[in-house]
């Protein structure tokens, strides 16, 4: 088999597509563009069931390449506002795959502001939707930067829901809570540890579950079977270099 | 007895059936109407259709200590720059093609404002509840995180039913005034949204005592059905207590289909809050200046109509 070229974007990208695979009829929301061209690689690979965006209004019929259009029209299938994007989301039909600031050993994420709530060393973008996605659907996170600080023991603000029993009311429905994947630079994980812990299922090619370890805030498990996160086929990175005609998202993973 | 439309129609009197209400104002007519102290709702989405004209001459005015509800965008940075902020009510603050807001977070990282801050479904559930006269509407966006911690007031309620689930009960947001702009309205207040979302402008009108609402143009009724089918006409004039004409009235935030997000002059804005004076030079050429300055300040309305839209 022939030497595929790819960087780490893509690796990351073709990782975190997996994160969709057999979801069917949801909507895939990838916010940014890492988790963008995740979802829309496995819509091109293996789940074309699933439903997407322009990223602002409406459905298309397959992924709107990211970056300027050239002409392009997206394929437009549906209206999906805002308002609807709630409706949507409420009922379930939705795995979203986003960005968080921080991340903690419960799957608790943080994109609101580091510090104290009343006077915040920084302020980020506020709670946005993620107390609504991670009660109500499946969510998974692309982390770009893994480190310390980044992986911590414990968020400054819980933006979404986790494992923490003590933020729990026991008459509160937890079943849809759906933590799935979670991609960074430098390794694939899970929750599904025991005591659903983060797991690590796949380390990127050069990279040791002892490095990984060492980049993040509080003890992670290893899977049985853990192996190298596959690298892009050929197939793959032509469908990327298409979903991505501009190069965007080479400068968006740190090596 | 059953009368018909036409019958009740009969009975006003016929000088007086062209009669109708004018909701027609100015910016600074809207403005003389609010309150320090008020709980104002702004329609729109972070850089996307918000009624800057109407928000730079609530910053012209000596209205403060105001509790602003929002999915934010510079109309929020402005007010926390001008001192207008008392309490935030928010889901986000962005400028979309920069995602965080400098000047929010500046006036945050003071400790300058206190803040509510929500999942951005219970914000629109909080004005939905406001419009439908409830209490609370419930939800479970929010539970389990620390938007229920942090947000004392908030409280659970338990289903009735068999299930006896516990959810957020997200209270009423109740407005003391909306503003909003749209693409096109009447002079009765019918308002018109020629773009793809309506976002939530509806929401804010119904949860507020006073509704004011600038236009790109105030048309006749029958031309807005000319511009779009029936569902762009997304305000009807019993939630419009006041109509503005303001052209280029949500630059530099967009009015899609009539122009895009002003990346460069929200750089412009943005970069001002790192510098000791940005705000106040800001401010001098952008907002201390009337309609048509502002206009050519920002580069002339062929420019501004030019603005190509954002591509996401």
């Amino acid at each position: 088999m022939a030497n595929v070229d790819y960087t780490l974007a893509d690796l990351c990208i073709t990782a975190a597509a997996e994160a969709w695979r057999g979801d069917g009829e949801i909507l895939a929301s990838g916010i940014g563009i890492v988790p963008r061209l995740a979802a829309g690689l496995a819509w091109r690979t293996h789940s074309p069931d699933l439903m997407m965006t322009d990223s602002e209004s409406v459905l298309v019929s397959e992924p709107v390449p990211v970056g300027p259009r050239d002409g392009y029209e997206p394929k437009v299938e549906g209206w999906m506002p805002f308002r609807r994007v709630f409706d949507i989301l409420w009922s379930g039909r939705r795995h979203a795959m986003t960005s968080p600031t921080q991340l903690d050993r419960r799957g608790n994420i943080n994109i609101s502001f580091i510090g104290d709530p009343k006077r915040p060393k920084v302020q980020l973008l506020g709670a946005r939707g993620i107390p609504g996605n991670t009660i109500n659907h499946a969510c998974s996170f692309f982390v770009p930067s893994h480190t310390q600080r980044t992986f911590v023991e414990r968020v400054d603000m819980a933006s979404g829901v986790g494992f923490d029993d003590s933020r729990w009311d026991k008459g509160t429905r937890r079943d849809w809570m759906d933590l799935r994947l979670v991609v960074s630079n430098l390794a694939v994980m899970d929750f599904k540890g025991p005591n659903n812990r983060l797991r690590i299922l796949s380390t990127h090619p050069g990279v040791s579950v002892q490095q990984v370890q060492e980049q993040t805030a509080f003890d992670l498990c290893v899977a049985e079977n853990v192996g190298e996160t596959p690298t892009p086929s050929a197939e793959q990175t032509a469908i990327l270099n298409e979903l991505d005609p501009h190069g965007q998202r080479a400068a968006t993973v740190k090596a | 007895m059953q009368a018909s439309v036409t019958s009740w129609f009969g009975l006003v009197p016929e000088q007086n059936r062209g009669n109708l209400v004018n909701k027609r104002m100015s910016a600074a007519d809207v403005v003389s109407e609010l309150r320090s102290g008020m709980t104002i709702g702004i329609g729109g989405w972070g850089a996307r259709r918000k009624p800057m004209a109407l928000v730079r001459e609530l910053v012209r005015s000596d209205v403060t200590d105001l509790t602003i509800v929002a999915y934010g965008g510079p109309d929020v940075g402005m007010l926390c720059a001008a001192g207008k902020v008392r309490k935030l009510i928010f889901g986000f603050v962005s400028l979309d093609v920069i995602p965080l807001e400098a000047h929010f977070r500046k006036a945050r990282q003071a400790g300058q404002i206190e803040v509510m801050e929500l999942d951005e479904g219970m914000l629109q559930w909080g004005l939905r509840a406001a419009c439908y006269r409830l209490p609370f509407l419930p939800i479970r966006a929010g539970l389990a995180t620390d938007i229920q911690t942090l947000n004392t007031e908030l409280r659970t309620v338990q289903s009735p039913y068999a299930d006896g689930e516990t959810l957020l009960a997200m209270p009423a947001l109740n407005l003391d005034a909306a503003l909003v702009h749209v693409d096109q309205a009447d002079e009765r207040g019918n308002g018109q949204v020629l773009g793809p979302d309506p976002y939530f402008d509806d929401l804010y009108c119904g949860a507020a005592k006073r509704r004011y609402v600038s236009c790109e143009r105030i048309v006749d009724t029958a031309a807005m059905t000319d511009s779009g089918c029936v569902h762009t006409l997304l305000l009807d004039r019993g939630l419009v207590d006041g109509v503005v004409e303001a052209p280029f009235g949500a630059h530099p935030t967009s009015c899609s289909p009539n122009y895009g997000i002003d990346a460069e002059h929200l750089r412009t804005y943005s970069a001002s809050a790192k510098e000791e004076t940005g705000w106040a030079d800001y401010r001098a050429k952008f907002v201390d200046v009337d309609d048509a300055s502002y206009v050519n300040a920002v580069g002339g309305a062929e420019k501004v109509s030019s603005i190509p839209h954002t591509i996401f």
